[in-house]
């Protein structure tokens, strides 16, 4: 299946702009489209643990299991305030 | 309740008139501004502020409710401005309105601590020296 993936302020500027899409294997959960871009940007490694994700307009686990087509957002710690 | 994200400046006063009404014998505001230094001393030229929008409005909302469920009431308005910001502006505004002032000052402290905490904004510094960094709340 295929997801994409769409940063936010810190994650962007690491992966840059481009649409990310990646191909995962069936039964792939948040947290493996996570490593799936941590595997092209090594950077991304110590955010791991503190990314927060977001299926359309809900957060969700990091045990989440992802559908073909889903749109999943990775929000590092949050600055507000 | 009144909640929102702009890129413009902002100002208190409408939020202040979204929270008064006839049982607000209490008011209480918060106004967070951009100051000249980092928490650790370093200069600061100004601040970028970015947001997941509608995520950020929808738990800006449910900050709202919660505050009135818990603090008698009280009805909370929150904005808080995305883009870049000069020293000295306001980077987010709070207004409670609430019978008495003890749950006015409750549920705007509670306001803020949970939108620091919770509400998908981010924040880089941009310093006088010319460097930048991404802050994130404790």
């Amino acid at each position: 299946m295929t997801v994409r993936i769409v940063p936010f302020a810190r994650i962007r500027e690491i992966v840059g702009n481009a649409v990310l899409e990646r191909t995962l294997a069936g039964g792939a959960r948040a947290r493996d489209a996570f490593a799936a871009l941590a595997a092209d940007f090594p950077q991304l490694a110590e955010l791991e643990r503190s990314t927060r994700f977001v299926r359309g307009d809900a957060f969700v686990t990091a045990d989440t299991e992802l559908h073909d087509g889903d749109e999943l957002g990775l929000l590092p710690p949050f600055g507000g305030g | 309740m009144r909640y929102d994200i702009v890129d413009e400046p902002l100002e208190i006063e409408p939020l202040i008139a979204a929270v008064r009404g006839p049982g607000a014998g209490a008011l209480v505001t918060f106004v967070g501004y951009v100051r000249e230094r980092a928490d650790d001393g370093r200069p600061v030229d100004g601040l970028s502020y970015e947001a997941h929008r509608d995520l950020a409005l929808a738990e800006l909302r449910a900050i709202g409710t919660e505050a009135a469920q818990r603090f008698d009431g009280a009805v909370v308005a929150i904005a808080h401005r995305v883009g870049v910001l000069g020293l000295g502006e306001a980077a987010v505004a709070i207004a409670v309105g609430s019978a008495h002032r003890g749950a006015a000052f409750d549920a705007c402290e509670y306001a803020i601590d949970e939108l620091k905490r919770r509400v998908p904004i981010w924040k880089k510094e941009r310093y006088v020296d010319g460097g930048e960094r991404w802050r994130e709340n404790a």
